[in-house]
Formats: structure tokens, sequence, C-alpha cells
């Protein structure tokens, strides 16, 4: 489908037009029949060579090596300079100052309003924002925090992530229009980002805590590490994609810059700008637990309660207002947005009449039931008597699927491990270091060419400087068995919902919900069933990238033109065979994408395994964290984890630059 | 006109925020919240303040925390901030104000000499009346199958009977949250045991993994401490390590000994302790048994009680005990 | 019918010389535009004179605008007509320094455009030269009129001034009553209309035309090009309007550029290029274009036979054969072609079915220009 074959010369006028110069992938200029011989050649002499060095030239792990001691001693420094020195005095010190006095104020205008009044609030927002199904969504959604039980520390997050993704917009969205219009700075952008999406949450928790110390205005700016990137790169994308003609015309009509940006791009961009918005509160919101690691209040209390007492009962009502919260915000925006839209755009809705009477009705009502009701009963906190209490069943049932389930569980875990996990971890660790980064440069150069396998070389020889080489072959071994797995269900799932819209329909909701999960609440059950190993991290990667995946490919083999589809089954194709020699290579490139996604949100997952077993990198970090001795440690193993992530993405890229469709940068996790 | 008029409000509110925050920049205790009352939650009965108490991740802290805490709102009227933390992250919220109160602390000899003695930031607040102690268990039936399994001398000899998948061809020592006071890799490598220390991620994995080397009759060697409610639920057995002298874990690398029988203390921030009033006394008084504790650990953890549940039950059954911790 | 509202338009027969008299409302003088790294280097260099294929394997860059020189007369209707790729797009561009010329002179009522200062530049193209694009460029998120109305927005103009011109350019270009529709609620060719009152809202001196209605149907586009032929008459603006179509560039151009791999092969009139190309690329274009549809009598018309009769009917030099056939064939005796007062040759049945004929035989008979048969079979 994707053979680099010369585009075929239309006319004899251009046949004087340049020729395409070929830039990408070396290997394509090899004859065809050659390739498969020298791959065979190059693996049969990489195993010769392992087989040969296997034990020699290893990087074993030390916890005292050199950087990580630099480390911990940057880390003496500042603390002991906190007041002392003028960047702390003149900036950092402000800018937590600054940031926590923004999410005073979001908290202080929060935390006294009667619970029965926010929610009247949310319900009237939802209304003007978008009639009585978004009030409807808004009003149930806050009044779910009640009932849950956990009102106060929902209003506290609610408050943190507003804080978080104002400050991102604030920062993001100017960022990310000027790297729209200039590409110089989005080229220098994008590395910055590509490290803030890759470093793994725990592993600016510690650097965190030592420049701005725990509490809130922390945890805003650990949130808001995590959650400017999409703003930024959403935004930088919708100001690059507003049609070049509307650009021109007004430039040719004399507009200045400014005048440009103001009626040309930014209403243009209007539509996907907002979609920034939507991701970066998602963001905001998965970071909910990782900020309470440093005391930021909320919800994310809870989960990690839960996780270490292995009660789901405990987290799942912070859970599910976690997701409820996600929801009723995107609503809220994507709603708000449309409002404001003009009526003439595409897809936008126009105004109906029926609306404002029913609408009106129905909230009034709505508004009135739930103020009366909840207004009757006492003013101290949400009602206890609208509580329920979930954790009792949901303990129950999962002590039981412990006890029952326990051979079968053991059994997956076992074989998993001893057919997957071990073996791969044992070459890994045991070949010549030499030898690994050859085979990762040779791969890389293979697939994407001489300078991303340099990239990719470089990475690998930075980690093993770093002196984690051991530990980053460890989860290098994870990654790549979560992938493999992620891509099997993932394809599978994805291939079955687009061959059968009704599996497609029952699996869509679901795929909803575990997409708003925070990454942590799938440790629980992972935990659960298969205790703390290395599977445990995998299979919750593996349940965590899933979705995406199954996203990917479903849309990529809905994408298969319907003439191509209706083409093969005139020829006679069985739906297996449509399937195998039409649907699946067509889709290829959505596969190879879901790869790529895969790999990095397995990456964020299997760190965060790092609290469940799962050892190497992901461990380092979490220890680093939590053990001031291993600070050093814990921050190494964050730059080599992001090292680890640049260098599968370099790998896999070479697919993924091809020309297609821009959405697949954007990389939403 | 309007952009002029913003660029004035503008530069009157940085004006403002430099007069404000004049002096020599900002310094990192400037920014913390006095312990008065931050009129938190709506409609509390006359908040006397509010008290923030780190909860570090076991079940017998959280049981202390939840009695203490109890107490707090039920007879003094406080508000209570309870903050899931780390033990090492608490210490850090003692100097922006964070954290006032660290109700079961572990030794941290290193944490006290730089929050106590160099930063000034907290202090010492007495006893919780809990001894403590580390150690690595077995459970009993490991002990009565096989002799001597609770020397440390014998065990290179039973480590293939704790092989798993995850400990690379050595015995597992399974270990417990991260976060926990830990000696494990040191022990192995200066005792040269062919044990590798797997970390279980938290509490619940320890216990977990216990109740199953319990019933399935499997093999486990792991990290844990008294006092803790599984005792009276399993019966486990300790391995005898090398004797606790004065000073053998001084130097982190080169321990060699067992962990030392701990006092466990409260600490409470220097602020905390000069303006909490009658919230300090309290917790400067709290002090109880490991009994106790572990009747309220055990009712969160297995009777299916919420803490604050599990703390009425206790405080109900006990008054004799907690009104000598009430203030005068 | 519109075939006669375009002839009609064509109220002065050009003059055949080309020749420009009086003032140029564009001047353009050895204008060049590289594309790629350091252009202005390659410009100067060697390489330059090379063929497309090599200057970019060698410098990297690609030369679109090749050493043009051209003027367009005030009020004129001038075509650049050109396959794509051939430079025209970016020429029109030059012209206004959308796309930044790397060396030449261009003057737009005699001012320098290359020395314009930003603030210069802006004053020019939002009072002096305004354009019409290819893909419209509306924006989708205003109103028709408020689309109308951005130019003058742009320049400051009050929100009821503006208005009330946008709404009589609406009515000029026809489209009064969808002041307040949204551009995506209107057809393909309505949606040109806009975008061709937004470029007169601002009541400019020149309007440049980069193919506009080339992602039109073909029956729109025949009405927009009458439209264009009527608001040249009504408003009586210089126009510069880009094509790959020939039919579009004969019927409408006084003048028509051809352009080829960034260069001007031939600029003339209809006629001319018809007539007399001046190499095979353009013969190649004009083949299959009927001569009588575009040559006047004058390119047909010989000196009279000894034998013949000088008393049949008197037609204008100026009229397209096609045009003259009915009186031709009605008359016996051979009409006589006078160019004003002046008696410039006569033409006969048997002249007029040739010249109807697809081409071959007898023409290049007159006029004493190079054969026009030359690149007829070519």
């Amino acid at each position: 489908m994707t053979a680099p074959a010369a585009p075929a010369t239309v006319s004899p006028a251009l046949s004087a037009a340049p020729a395409p110069v070929v830039v990408g992938r070396p290997g394509s200029r090899l004859p065809r029949v050659a390739l498969p011989a020298a791959v065979t050649i190059a693996t049969v002499a990489t195993v010769g060579l392992y087989l040969a060095f296997r034990g020699t030239a290893t990087l074993p792990h030390d916890d005292e090596a050199a950087p990580f001691l630099f480390l911990n001693d940057v880390r003496d420094w500042v603390d002991d300079n906190r007041n002392e020195s003028p960047l702390f005095l003149y900036l950092v010190n402000y800018v937590r100052l600054f940031i926590g006095g923004v999410f005073d104020l979001f908290a202080g205008a929060l935390r006294p309003v009667d619970p029965p009044l926010l929610v009247a609030a949310a319900t009237a927002l939802g209304w003007f924002a978008g009639g009585w199904r978004t009030a409807l969504v808004a009003g149930l959604g806050f009044g779910a925090f009640g009932v849950l039980g956990v009102w106060e520390a929902s209003v506290d997050t609610l408050a943190l992530v507003l804080t978080a993704v104002l400050l991102s917009l604030l920062v993001g969205l100017p960022l990310g229009v000027w790297a729209g219009r200039v590409p110089r700075v989005r080229r220098a952008l994008t590395p910055a980002l590509d490290v803030m999406q890759i470093m793994p949450t725990f592993a600016y928790l510690g650097p965190m805590v030592l420049f701005f110390q725990i509490g809130p205005a922390s945890a805003a700016v650990a949130t808001i590490i995590y959650a400017i990137p999409p703003s930024i790169r959403i935004t930088a994308l919708a100001v690059q994609q507003v049609s070049p003609a509307a650009v021109e015309a007004s430039t040719s009509l004399g507009a200045t810059r400014w005048q440009t940006l103001l009626t040309v791009h930014l209403p243009m961009a209007r539509n996907t700008i907002v979609l920034a918005v939507g991701q970066t509160v998602m963001m905001a919101l998965s970071m909910v637990v990782f900020a309470a690691l440093i005391a930021a209040p909320g919800l994310g209390s809870a989960v990690i309660r839960g996780l270490s007492r292995a009660d789901v009962g405990v987290m799942l009502p912070a859970g599910l207002a976690i997701v409820l919260m996600g929801i009723v915000l995107d609503r809220l925006i994507m709603a708000g947005a449309r409002r404001t839209g003009h009526p003439g755009g595409p897809g936008a809705r126009r105004p109906h009449r029926s609306r404002s009477r029913y609408g009106t009705a129905a909230v009034a009502g709505l508004v009135f039931a739930g103020g009366a009701v909840l207004g009757l009963t006492a003013l101290g906190g949400f009602p206890a008597a609208f509580e329920i209490r979930i954790a009792g069943p949901v303990n129950e049932a999962v002590r039981w699927m412990q006890s029952s389930w326990y051979d079968t569980t053991e059994a997956i875990k076992n074989v998993a491990t001893e057919g997957l996990l071990n073996p791969l971890q044992t070459v890994l660790t045991t070949a010549p270091w030499w030898l690994t980064a050859a085979t990762v440069a040779a791969l890389a150069w293979r697939v994407s060419g001489v300078r991303r396998a340099l990239t990719a070389l470089g990475c690998l020889l930075a980690i093993a400087l770093l002196g984690l080489w051991e530990h980053s072959m460890e989860t290098l071994t994870t990654v790549v068995v979560a992938v493999a797995l992620t891509l099997a269900a993932g394809v599978a799932l994805g291939v079955a919902a687009a061959r059968s819209p009704r599996f497609a329909a029952l699996q869509r909701p679901l795929l909803d919900a575990a997409q708003t999960l925070p990454a942590f609440i799938y440790l629980l059950p992972a935990l659960a069933l298969f205790g703390a190993t290395r599977f445990t991290a995998v299979f919750a990667s593996v349940v965590y990238a899933v979705p995406p995946v199954v996203r990917l490919v479903e849309d990529g083999i809905r994408g298969v033109p319907p003439t191509v589809v209706e083409a093969a089954l005139a020829g006679g194709s069985t739906r297996r065979q449509l399937l195998w020699k039409v649907q699946l290579p067509m889709a290829r490139r959505a596969v190879l994408l879901a790869a790529n996604q895969g790999i990095v949100m397995t990456l964020a997952m299997v760190v965060v395994g790092g609290l469940v077993g799962a050892g190497g990198l992901g461990f380092d970090v979490v220890s680093g964290f939590s053990q001031s001795a291993d600070f050093g440690l814990g921050f190494a193993a964050g730059l080599a984890t992001v090292l680890l992530g640049i260098m599968l993405d370099r790998i896999t890229q070479g697919v993924e630059r091809r020309p297609s469709p821009p959405q697949q940068k954007m990389r939403i996790a | 006109m309007r952009i002029g008029s913003r660029v004035r409000l503008l530069a009157g509110v940085l004006t403002l925020g430099l007069a404000v925050s004049a002096c020599g920049g900002a310094r990192v205790a400037d920014g913390a919240n006095s312990p008065a009352p931050s009129g938190s939650g709506s409609g509390a009965p006359a908040a006397a303040g509010t008290v923030k108490l780190a909860v570090n991740p076991w079940v017998g802290y959280e049981a202390s925390a939840a009695v203490v805490s109890h107490l707090l709102k039920e007879n003094l009227g406080y508000t209570v901030e309870l903050k899931e933390l780390s033990e090492q992250v608490s210490w850090e919220g003692f100097e922006t104000g964070e954290v006032d109160v660290i109700l079961e602390n572990w030794g941290h000899d290193d944490l006290k000499k730089k929050f106590i003695e160099e930063k000034k930031v907290a202090v010492e607040a007495g006893s919780t009346g809990n001894k403590g102690v580390i150690g690595w268990y077995v459970p009993q039936w490991m002990a009565d199958k096989h002799p001597g399994i609770t020397d440390w001398k014998n065990l290179n000899k039973y480590a293939d009977l704790f092989k798993t998948s995850e400990s690379g061809g050595k015995g597992q020592l399974l270990f417990g949250d991260p976060s926990y006071v830990s000696n494990e890799n040191a022990i192995i490598k200066n005792l040269k045991l062919n044990y590798k220390v797997v970390t279980g991620g938290s509490e619940a994995a320890l216990i977990q993994s216990a109740t199953q080397a319990q019933e399935q009759q499997k093999p486990l060697l792991f990290y844990f401490w008294d006092p803790h409610w599984l005792f009276n639920r399993v019966k486990l057995a300790r391995v005898d390590l090398p004797p606790h002298t004065d000073g053998c874990d001084a130097d982190p690398k080169k321990v060699a000994c067992d962990y030392a029988e701990l006092d466990l203390d409260k600490i409470v921030s220097k602020r905390f302790a000069d303006g909490g009033g009658k919230a300090y006394e309290l917790i400067k008084n709290f002090t109880w048994t490991n009994e106790d504790q572990n009747s309220v650990a055990n009712d969160i953890t297995n009777n299916g009680m919420s803490a604050e549940e599990a703390a009425k039950k206790w405080v109900d059954a006990n008054p004799g005990t907690w009104q000598a911790w009430l203030p005068k | 019918m519109l075939e006669e509202t375009v002839a009609a338009a064509r109220k002065v027969p050009p003059d055949p010389t080309g020749m420009t008299s009086g003032s140029a409302a564009i001047d353009v003088r050895g204008l060049w535009k590289v594309f790629g790294p350091r252009p202005e280097q390659v410009l100067n260099g060697p390489h330059i004179h090379l063929d497309p294929t090599t200057l970019l394997a060698r410098t990297g860059c690609t030369a679109a605008v090749r050493d043009v020189t051209f003027d367009v007369r005030d009020g004129e209707m001038f075509v650049v007509m050109g396959l794509s790729g051939s430079g025209k797009s970016t020429l029109v561009r030059c012209l206004t320094r959308l796309v930044e010329p790397t060396s030449g002179d261009v003057r737009i009522a005699g001012e320098d455009v290359r020395a314009a200062s930003p603030a210069g530049l802006r004053a020019l193209r939002r009072h002096r030269v305004s354009m019409v694009f290819q893909h419209f460029g509306l924006l989708p998120h205003r109103r028709v009129i408020d689309n109308v109305a951005y130019g003058l927005e742009i320049q400051g103009a009050a929100k009821a001034v503006r208005h009330r011109r946008a709404e009589e350019i609406l009515s000029l270009v026809g489209l009064a009553g969808h002041a307040a529709s949204y551009p995506d609620q209107l057809s393909g060719g309505m949606q040109q209309r806009v975008g061709l009152a937004r470029a007169l809202a601002v009541d400019p001196q020149v309007m440049l035309f980069d193919e506009p209605f080339s992602a039109l149907d073909p029956l729109i586009r025949r009405d927009m090009q009458a439209e264009v032929v009527r608001l040249h008459r009504e408003v009586g603006k210089t126009m510069l309007f880009i094509t790959h179509d020939l039919s579009e560039a004969l019927k409408l151009g006084e003048r028509i550029a051809i352009m080829r791999a960034g260069s001007i092969v031939q600029i003339g009139t209809p006629e001319e290029l018809v007539a007399a190309p001046t190499d095979e690329y353009v013969a190649d274009f004009v083949r299959d274009v009927a001569p009588s549809e575009v040559l006047s009598l004058r390119w047909i018309c010989r000196v009279p036979g000894d034998d013949e009769h000088l008393d049949g009917p008197v037609m204008a030099a100026a009229t397209v054969i096609r045009d003259a056939v009915p009186a031709v064939l009605a008359s016996a005796r051979p009409i006589r072609v006078v160019d004003g007062d002046r008696f410039v040759g006569v033409v006969d049945r048997l002249d007029v079915l040739s010249a109807m004929a697809p081409r071959s035989g007898r023409s290049g008979t007159s006029a004493g220009t190079r054969s026009a048969s030359a690149g007829g079979v070519g």
C-alpha cells in the first residue's frame, strides 16, 4: 500500500518536473529480494554473537553509581539553600506562593458553598452551557460526589484541577498559538514537550518536593507540567491547520499579523482549541492521584489509601468521583463551546424551539427538587442520609475472586512469567551492552532511517552512562511483553468491533470509562489477582493501554474505503480473506500507530507498576521519591525512562512520520 | 483605551504584589498557614481550628490517627485534615505548614536531626506508648516443618524454598511499601545471604501473601512489624538476625544486624507546639498500648468498619484511657 | 448569449502590437522567485539557468518565477495562463509580496512595491490591490456580510459604514439577500461571489484573480466568467487573471501571457496567440482552438485579386470570423474589410470556410505575421 514508488507521470509537461527526491527509509532502495536475506543474516549474526559473548560486558546495577551520588549532592545543596539562594528567594518561592494563592482562591470560593447550592450552581451552569441534558449531567455528577460520600475531597480536587487547568491554559494557549504560527518555535518546543510527556510522573514528584515542597502549590505545579503539553500541542496543531487560503486572504487585504491572529486564526482554530482545553482538564484529573502523594488535598488520598490497604471499597468512590468530574467538566466545556459557536458552522446545533420551554421546566424542577431535599437536611457537609456505602460488597467480591480464582491466576501468571518475561529478561540482562546497542541501532535504522537510529543509539548509551543499564533492560522486558500483549488484545477487540456493530456498541462505553479512570485504579484488581509481581504491572499496563489501541484499530479498519471492500467481496473474498488480505493490510498504519501509542502508555504504567513489584526503573523512581537516600537513583531512573521512551519512539517512528492525518501526533493518552 | 486601562490594572497588581512581598524575597516559611481556623467545612460546630495530621501508609498508624482525629473533632471541636503521605514526605510538610503532626514515628534519627535540630521546624511530642519492632518473618508452620529456619545462619540452606518467579533464582524476601524503613538490601549483602528483595508495594501485599502462605502452605519470608493485628490471625515466627546492638545500624550501608525495638513517638511542627493549644496537649498526652492499636486496626481491616467507625467503637469502650489525654 | 456578452465586453479591439501606451497599472521587470535554501546565492550563481531537475539536485532550489517582465495597462484585463507548476500563482503573489520576490522590480501605479515598508505594503494591500482566491479563503465563522466587510474592518472602518458598503457590493455581485448567511450555507459559485465582493469592497485600483473559478462546475464557471466581464465593464478596474484554462483565457483576456516553467513564453492578444504562436509550446496549446472563434477578419483578409469585385458588403476588421459567417455566406461578392476608414483587404466564402476548417491548409496569407500553420500540426 505504501510502496514508495515514484508518482506516475501524467503529462509530458510534467515530465520536466523535479523527480521526487527519496528521503526516508534507506532500506527501500535495496532490491526487494535482498531484504529478507539481509535480515536473516543479521539475525543469525546477532544470535551467534549473543551466544558467544553472553555474560560478558554486562553493566550490573550499582546503587552507589556516581550520577546518583551527584544528584543526591545537588538535592542536599538545594535543601540547604532554599532560604538563601536568590533563585529561590526571588523566583521559585514566588512561583510557589503565587500558585498556592490561586489554589486558595478557588478553594476558598468553593469550600464554604453548601453542597446543595453548588449542585444547583453546576446544574444551572450546565443549562446555560448546553441545555437540559448538560444540566442533568452536571447536576447528577455533582450530586454523586455527595452520594458517594466524598463531597469535601471532590471540592478540593475541583479547586486543584481548576487551578492547574487555568494556569496551564494561561501559559499553554499562547505558547501553542505561537508554536502554531512559527515553525522554529514549534521545533524548539517539541523535544521539551516529548520529555514532559514521557517522563514518568513519579520521577518529577521528587524534584517537585525539593523545589516547591509539599502541598497544593507543589501539586498544582506537577499537574501543570503534566497537563500543559496537550494544551500546547493541540493548540499549535489547531492554528497550523487553519486554512492557509483564509490566512492569505486576510493578509492580502492588508491585515496585520495581530489582526489575522484575532480574526482568522483564533476563530477558525476555536473548536480544536476547545478540544485542547478538554484534554488539559482530563490530564489534570488523571494527575489527581499522584498529586496526593505530595499532599494535594482531594480525592487522590483515598485512592492511595485504598491501594496501600488493597481496599477496593475505599478506592472506588474516589475513583468514580474522579471519572464523574471528568465527564461533567468535559460536557460543560464542549457544550459551552457549541453554544458560543456560530450557528452556521459545520456540526453546530441549531436552536430548536422546544428547548427553552421544556428545558426551563426541567431545570427549574431539578434545581428545586434537589435544592429542597438537600437544603432541608442538615447543613454540615453533604447529608449523610444520601450517602451510599459501596465498600463492603465490593470488598467481599474481591475477596471471593482472590480465593476462588487463585489457581487460575497463579497459572496465568506463571506461564507468562516463565514463558515470556524471564527468558527475555535473561537475554537482555546477560547480553553484552554493545550487542544490545548495535541491535537497537540496526533495528531503528531499518525501520526509521539513519538519523533516528543515531538518536536511539544515543539514548541507549546515555542510559548506560547514567548507571541504569540493568534496570532499564528489566523495564524494557516488561514494556516489550506488555506492548505485545496489548497489541494482541487490542487488535483482536478492534477487529471484532469493526466487524460487529453490536459488539462495538457494547464495548464503547466500557472503553470510555476505562480511559477516564486514573491509572492507579488498574493496579488494585491486578494486585488482587496476581500479587506483587512483574506480571501484575504487565497486566495493569495492558488493561490501561488496550482501549486506545482498540479504538485506533477499529477506526483504521472502518476507514478502509467501502469501494475497496466492495471490490474484494465482488471478487468472491470470504470475510476471513477480506480481513487478512484487505482490511488489516490497509489499516496497517493505524495498527502501527496503535503500537506507538501502546508503547508510550505502557511505559507510563510500567513505572507505576514499580509500586506493585515491577522492579526495574519503576521501582527506582518510586523509591527515589519516598526514600531520601535514593533521590539521585530515582531522578536518574526518571531520566532513563525518558531516554527509553524516546528510544522506543524513534524506533517505531519511521512509520508514523509518513504522510498521514496530523491528529496522530496528538498522543491523547 | 480598554487596552490602556488593562495595562494599568496589570501594572497596579504587579506593584501591589511586589509591595506586599517586598523585603528580600520569599522564604519558605512565609507561605505557611498558621493553625488558625480556616473556615472549612460548612457549619461545623464552632471550629476551634484545623489540625493537619499526616497518615503514613500502614493500618496501625491509621488506627491511632482515627482515634486522635475522633477526639479532636468530637471533644475539642477541631477540624482535622488527614493527609495520606509517606514517612519522609510527611516530615517535609513541617516546613511548609502542610503537616502539623506525625502520630507514629519509627526512629528516623536522620530526619530528627535535620528537621528538629538543624531546621528547627519540628519538636518531639513524646511516646505513643507503642513498642515497635521490624523484623523478618516466616509462617509458623515453616518453623515447625523446617527446624532451624528461624536462624539467619540457616537461611541460605533454605533459599530454594523461597524461590519465586520474581526472585531470579535466589530466595525471595518480600518487602512492603517502598517508603518503609528498610535495611534489607544491606543486611542481605553484608550477611552474604542468597536472597533478593522483592517489593510488594504495600502493607496489603504483605498481609495477603502472609495469609496465603498460611492457607495454601506456601513458603514465604517477609518483612513485617509489630504492633500489628496480623499476629492475632496468622501464626508467624520471627527470623533471628544477628541481635541489634547500639549503633550497629548507624551506617546504612554496613548494617548487618536486626532492627532495634523502637519506642514509637510523636513529632509535631514547631508552630503547632507553640500555637496548637488544646489540640497540641491532646496529642502530647496521647499514649496507648499495642493491643489498643491492634483492636482498632483489626476493626478497620477485617470487620468492615471505616476508620471513623472503628475509632468511635474504641472510644466508646475505653473512656478511661482517653479521658486522661484531654487537656485539663 | 453568454458569448455575446463576452464578445461585447471586448469593446475596443486590442492594439495588435501589444505595446503599452500611457500609464501602466502594473509594471514588472526581471522578476525572479527562487524557493529553497540561500536563494540569493543561487540566483547569482552559475546554476540558475540549468533545467529545474538539475537545479534542484545541485542547489536544492526551485526557480518558480524566472526573469518575468510584463506590464498591465490601466483598466486592462490581463490574463496569465499556464499549466500547474508553471509559476503563475507564485507570480501573482509576488506582486503584493504575499510571496517575497527574490529579485526584480514590481511597480503598482508607479509605486515600487519591493521597496515598500511593512506599513506601506499594508496600505497597498488595503487600498490599492485586492485579490480573489482559488479556494475562496472565506472565513467560515463570519456571516457573508462580515466576510465582505472584512477588508474595511481591517482598515478600521466603523461597523455601520462597512456594512452599508458591503450591502452595496453584495447587490452588485447578485447576492442581495444572502448577507446574513454563513459561507458554508452557500453554493460554490455563490461563495466565490462573496470572495469577489470582498475584493471589490475595498474599492481597489487593481484586482488579482488567482484561478478563481477552477474549483467550480463548468456551468457555474461560465456564469462567473460573465460576471467578471460585466464587472470589468462596470467598475473598470485593472484586472490580472490567473488561469490554467485556455478557453477562459481567450474569453476574458485582452492580452494573455503564457507561462511555462517560470518564464513567460509569449504575451499577446488572443488572436496573436492563436494566429502566431511564438513556439511549439504555445502552438500546442492553441492547436484545438477553432480560429474562427478567436480570429478576426483582419487575420484572413487578403489583397483582392484582379478579377474580384470590390463592391461587396463592408465589415470591420475586428469582427470575429464566426460572426462574419452569415454575412459572407449571404453575399455573392467578397466582403470588403475595413479598419475604420482604411481598406484592409477582402474576404470571400472560401477564405471563411477554410478558416473554420481544422487548421492546416490555407492560412497565414495575410498581415505579414509568421505562418500560423507552422504550429498547427506541430
